[in-house]
């Protein structure tokens, strides 16, 4: 079935604040098995010039795909995400992610494109930090693999 | 914010090529990274539901795939916020068998361009088992 086209262009409002959270910026870099002391050491991040600890490059992901799961499960749009895979991803930064932020997204339906059977969404994610100034966007293409042909 | 890094603009050429690395992924690698990304699919660790929706075995999550990549570019940096951009294409999926070896993902990278500002591009290449698993693999840097 195809996606429903007038949801192209369409801005959901800001999610709640996250928070983010020294131990859980050490969980994720434990995870990738990343030692950089700027995830870890508070001390090792001011020297580098950083506020407080920061958080690996993809760690946002988290939660702009959770307030991009919130767009894409609406049944109007009509997406059947037990389907989906991760296309591509893109971040582009304005500063790194670091504890003690609360970062809102607002995301947009960028594109709805259908090509060879599958369909194609487009989702930008704008994440802000409690002053309002911007942080970082996520671009996220997801596909939905075309059904089989009954 | 200051931008503290230890490789100078000056100093990179087109072609430079970064300290490539590998990255084993085991079932334990990948329960990690569900856990701490809050990324649940059972396709990353559930055989039986992997095999029922047609994928040769438990597959690696892509934004682990993503993240381990990055690594090559933040390790040549050292600090981690002089990324300002990273992208990649989910191009094949990292089978990662429960043999109690897993599977590797190799990253290899290169400055491909020069930038304004200080900054350079870095084309990724990320392969496991000779099969290419990212595609348009590219992040910007802020160099001094």
């Amino acid at each position: 079935m195809a996606l429903d086209q007038s949801f192209v262009g369409r801005t959901y409002p800001p999610t709640e604040p996250y928070e983010v959270g020294r131990e859980k910026i050490r969980e994720f870099a434990e995870a990738v098995g990343d030692a950089n002391p700027a995830y870890a050491d508070p001390d090792a991040a001011k020297a580098l010039g950083h506020l407080d600890v920061i958080a690996p490059p993809t760690f946002v992901f988290a939660i702009t795909f959770k307030a991009a799961r919130e767009v894409i499960a609406d049944p109007q749009l009509g997406l059947d995400y037990s389907r989906v895979v991760h296309g591509d991803q893109k971040f582009a930064y304005t500063r790194p992610v670091r504890a003690g932020d609360r970062l809102t997204v607002t995301s947009t339906i960028e594109g709805i494109k259908s090509m060879a059977g599958n369909d194609i969404l487009d989702v930008r994610g704008e994440v802000h930090d409690e002053a309002g100034a911007h942080v970082v966007t996520a671009w996220t293409k997801l596909v939905a693999r075309g059904a089989e042909e009954e | 914010m200051t931008v503290a890094t230890q490789i100078a603009y000056a100093d990179v050429e087109v072609g430079t090529e970064l300290p490539a690395a590998t990255f084993p992924v085991t079932r334990d690698t990948l329960v990690r990274y569900a856990g701490a990304s809050g990324d649940f699919n059972p396709i990353h660790w559930n055989e039986k539901f992997a095999l029922e929706v047609g994928l040769p075995d438990v597959i690696a999550h892509g934004m682990f795939t993503m993240a381990e990549a990055a690594r090559v570019v933040t390790d040549w940096v050292g600090d981690p916020g002089a990324v300002v951009e990273y992208g990649v294409r989910f191009t094949r999926p990292v089978v990662v068998p429960n043999d109690g070896t897993g599977a590797v993902i190799e990253v290899t990278a290169k400055v491909a361009a020069k930038l304004d500002d200080n900054r350079v591009r870095v084309d990724l290449t990320a392969t496991s088992e000779g099969k290419k698993v990212l595609g348009m693999s590219r992040a910007v840097v802020q160099l001094v």
